[in-house]
């Protein structure tokens, strides 16, 4: 049976188990004269016995969709008498006999593959229909159930509230899920990668040329592992950034809180935030085809030599990504200093700009610091901008006219096409991952503690 | 005495100030000017970022075509009869060269003639295919059709609008002459480029459209939508309504907030080693694309629904609680309708940065060269900023122009988007 007629039908069921407790719980009220006397609602009555129909089915449903292929997969090997012995080897294997089951393999099979595709399409057939009996019983199975025990004295609301309050707990958990599966994907792969090449070397090494050699005599494939130069450049392009933003984000902050009209404000505001909805792929072909070739232009007539994909270029775009961002963090902190503080200084004589300088942008800096610090975060795990126009040469420079190249530019390398999952060529992305998460949240953590610690409580 | 001192004192205090305040007034000055300065930089980039993009890509709308007699002749076609079998291996493009050579007989030579036919898109004979067999009565008749012309042509065409001369890269003199010839008689004229929005990618930039990237990117959203929106909401108010203040909760806290500050490729790598590698989903498929957009804004989808739930009035939850509710009636009748609308507000935006977002989904392999429109949600899909992506990295001038032209549909999803959001904001949230 298909697994959508399967959910139709469980959808089905559900709904005439609610309709069957909702009139159970109406039949029960007249016989005792009134809704009142029932525990519960109709309704609950209904969602109770709709709620023991359905949902453990659908959680069989769903461990079984999850779990069935792999289920399949060890039967069907472990009934092959002999197998590869690589990964590689037993994955191949296992795709040729499942096209040959499905009926679409050109050229001559083993009798060995064909007995075993055999074997997996009956695997196959048994298993759905046993998924669908084993739906369905379990869901009519606890419907009836349900039913059978409906009594009025059933406190129903209850027991669907708790049901309800457990889904919403489930629901909240999602967050720390998340995260528990970035560390372990990323931890995982992380290690195996540092089985291989040692830690101290991907720390350390000057040297990256991830391309591990085919044959023994290959060129230029040693396969170094060194992550020296894509931190370099990944720090040059954010502090290119971090360069542009900064100044222009929180000197536009400070205009728009202290100086401009309400009507400057309103006009001014959104349009700058405009920048913080482009989407960063825009950015990237914006920084490759318009600014890229401008700085190179630029850099040639005054007779300094640019590539064509550029640290300067990256950079200064991805600033301007990052200008809302740091404007409006700041924009927040310099409106929450109290005008009072304000109030204080101008009546003391001080003009506008030294109220700015003096009073307001101290007592707002722990907020500022903290905005920049996310900034940065951002600025570094940012990858769109950085793979369209920063380039891929892992060079150690520390000239923005130079092309450099990040870790995130790095990870996208390595994992967008053709790729074995045991290659350190693979894993090594896992382990500039592992680097960049972390990174990114050591800074939030600072960012966070900052602005707790150095908070000035003015209320 | 004290007079005069006092004025003496008075005045070279007054010098000092009046010194002093000079200096002081330039450097609130500069200080004012360099916010307008800043003010005005970031508007201009933003006018820059959009004329640049519209100026690359409005071109893109057009497509240059050939207008040429079409003989279906069954001789040089092979066929004998209309049917889908025997149109398949219909020889359309010997019907096309037919036509080039009746319309340019002077053209001799090998070369000649391959640069002669090199001007028809190499799709041409598709459409042929389509208009025979749309219409079956056609066979052996003639008629005039409008073909799409390749790249080249298009490119050249579109570039004399900026010079006489026009950018002639990789058009022959020759070519330049026939497309000069057919411009002046009008049979070379540039049409609405339907191609764009009806067909898949293509290695042809004249066939290449956006129709598979934006139904993958529909169905990548509608995954993200009907996942994390729920899920969000459900989060939010167990957080807000329920939850007790204690070291889990705290520990739920700082996870959502770390979650929105993680780089969005790391999502793409727990997609990588956990749908794809752990639980062996369909690769480039947009179920998958969803499930890893969903993780990425989930944060964004808890935040503004728990400041929607806590914009809703405390008196509201009493006078409920008042009249008897218990507290999932509370919550469930009465305070999440009021928050909906700012909760919605907040599912529109984090859709916005999900339909925006490319890195995590090159992870997932959505980068495949896809050309069918996906039909379902395990089909093979990319999307359109991923889309976009591509096509910024292919060599040919005209792919520049529709990458932009994909950026502006993809831009004009994106205001269309953030606007709505804040016109509901606007209509429908409540000041308490």
């Amino acid at each position: 049976m298909q697994t959508s007629t399967l959910f139709a039908l469980l959808l089905l069921l559900v709904l005439v188990a609610y309709g069957t407790g909702f009139s159970r719980a109406v039949a029960a009220a007249r016989g005792r004269g009134g809704l009142r006397n029932l525990a519960a609602l109709p309704s609950y009555y209904g969602l109770h016995t709709a709620l023991w129909c359905g949902l453990p089915a659908l959680l069989l449903l769903g461990g079984w969709l999850l779990f069935d292929d792999a289920i399949i997969r060890a039967l069907v090997m472990n009934s092959l008498p002999d197998k590869p012995d690589t990964v590689a080897g037993q994955n191949l294997l296992y795709a040729q006999i499942q096209n040959l089951a499905a009926g679409h393999l050109l050229g001559d099979a083993s009798p060995q593959v064909q007995a075993a595709a055999e074997h997996f399409s009956t695997l196959q057939q048994r298993g759905s229909v046993l998924q669908a009996a084993l739906t369905l019983i379990l869901a009519i199975g606890l419907g009836a159930i349900a039913v059978l025990r409906f009594s009025p004295q059933l406190r129903a609301r209850e027991k669907v509230e708790s049901v309800l309050k457990a889904v919403l707990i489930t629901c909240a958990c999602a967050a720390i899920f998340t995260t528990v599966g970035i560390l372990l994907s990323v931890l995982f792969e992380s290690l195996r990668f540092f089985h291989e090449v040692p830690i101290t070397e991907f720390l350390f090494g000057l040297q990256w040329s991830p391309q591990m050699a085919m044959r023994a005599d290959q060129v230029g494939s040693s396969g170094a592992f060194g992550a020296v130069p894509l931190f370099t450049g990944t720090l040059m392009v954010s502090a290119i950034a971090m360069f542009v933003a900064v100044p222009v984000g929180l000197m536009s902050a400070i205009y728009l809180a202290e100086y401009a009209s309400a009507r400057v404000r309103n006009l001014a505001k959104p349009v700058i935030e405009i920048l913080a909805g482009v989407p960063t792929v825009v950015y990237g072909f914006f920084a490759a085809l318009t600014v890229a070739p401008f700085i190179r232009e630029t850099a040639a007539a005054v007779g300094l030599h640019a590539s064509s994909e550029s640290a300067l270029a990256a950079g200064l775009v991805m600033g301007i990504m990052i200008i809302p961002f740091v404007s409006s963090l700041s924009d927040d902190v310099i409106n929450a200093v109290p005008q009072s503080l304000r109030d204080g200084a101008l009546g003391l004589g001080s003009t506008k700009s030294e109220t700015v300088r003096k009073v307001v942008i101290p007592a707002a800096l722990p907020g500022i610091v903290g905005g920049v610090l996310l900034a940065v975060s951002r600025a570094i795990g940012e990858t769109m901008i950085v793979v369209m126009a920063a380039g891929m040469a892992a060079n150690l420079t520390a000239n923005p006219l130079e092309s450099v190249t990040t870790v995130t530019v790095q990870i996208v390398t390595l994992l967008v096409g053709d790729q074995e999952f045991d290659s350190p060529k693979t894993l090594a992305a896992f382990a500039l991952g592992l680097m960049l998460f972390l990174s990114t949240l050591v800074l939030n953590f600072i960012a966070l503690h900052v602005v707790k610690k150095y908070r000035e409580q003015y209320d | 005495m004290t007079d005069s001192n006092q004025s003496n004192g008075h005045s070279s205090v007054r010098e000092r100030i009046e010194q002093g305040l000079a200096r002081r007034h330039r450097k609130e000055k500069i200080f004012r000017g360099l916010g307008i300065a800043s003010i005005a930089f970031g508007i201009l980039v933003v006018a820059l970022l959009f004329t640049d993009i519209i100026s690359k890509g409005a071109g893109a709308f057009r497509q240059t075509a050939i207008e040429l007699q079409i003989t279906y002749d069954p001789a040089v076609l092979g066929i004998d009869k209309v049917d889908h079998e025997s149109l398949t291996w219909a020889n359309f493009t010997g019907v096309i060269r037919e036509s080039l050579r009746a319309r340019f007989p002077e053209v001799s030579g090998r070369s000649d003639k391959r640069e002669l036919y090199s001007m028809v898109s190499s799709g041409a004979p598709f459409t042929l295919r389509d208009r025979l067999e749309a219409n079956p009565e056609l066979l052996g008749k003639t008629e005039q059709v409008w073909l799409a012309a390749d790249d080249d042509v298009d490119t050249f065409v579109k570039s004399l609008d900026d010079s006489k001369e026009g950018f002639r890269g990789r058009t022959s003199e020759m070519m330049a002459g026939w497309i000069q010839q057919l411009l002046k008689s009008g049979e070379l004229k540039r049409r609405f480029n339907t191609a764009f929005f009806t067909n898949g990618d293509s290695r042809e930039p004249e066939q290449a459209g956006i129709r598979a990237a934006l139904v993958g990117s529909l169905l990548t959203l509608l995954v993200t939508l009907v996942l994390s929106f729920p899920i969000g909401v459900a989060a939010a108010i167990y957080l807000e309504e329920y939850a007790p203040k204690n070291r889990w909760t705290d520990l739920i806290e700082v996870n959502i907030n770390n979650l929105a500050a993680v780089p969005s490729i790391v999502f793409g790598l727990l997609g990588l080693a956990i749908f794809i590698n752990f639980f062996e989903l369909p690769r480039s498929a947009p179920l998958v694309g969803g499930l890893v957009l969903t993780l990425m804004t989930l944060p964004t989808i808890i935040i503004s629904s728990r400041a929607a739930l806590k914009a809703v009035p405390p008196s509201i939850r009493e006078a409920a609680m008042g009249m008897g509710a218990s507290r999932m009636q509370v919550v469930f009748h009465h305070v999440l309708p009021l928050a909906m609308p700012g909760m919605l507000t907040g599912a529109i935006i984090g859709m916005a940065q999900a339909l925006g977002e490319t890195a995590p989904l090159l992870m997932i392999g959505m980068v495949a060269f896809i050309v069918d429109v996906p039909g379902g949600v395990t089909d093979p899909a990319t999307v359109l900023p991923v889309q976009i992506f591509l096509w910024a990295d292919s060599p040919e001038r005209a792919f520049v122009e529709r990458t932009s032209a994909a950026i502006m549909v993809l831009l004009s999803f994106l205001i269309v988007m953030n606007a709505s959001a804040v016109w509901l904001r606007k209509k429908l949230e409540r000041r308490w």
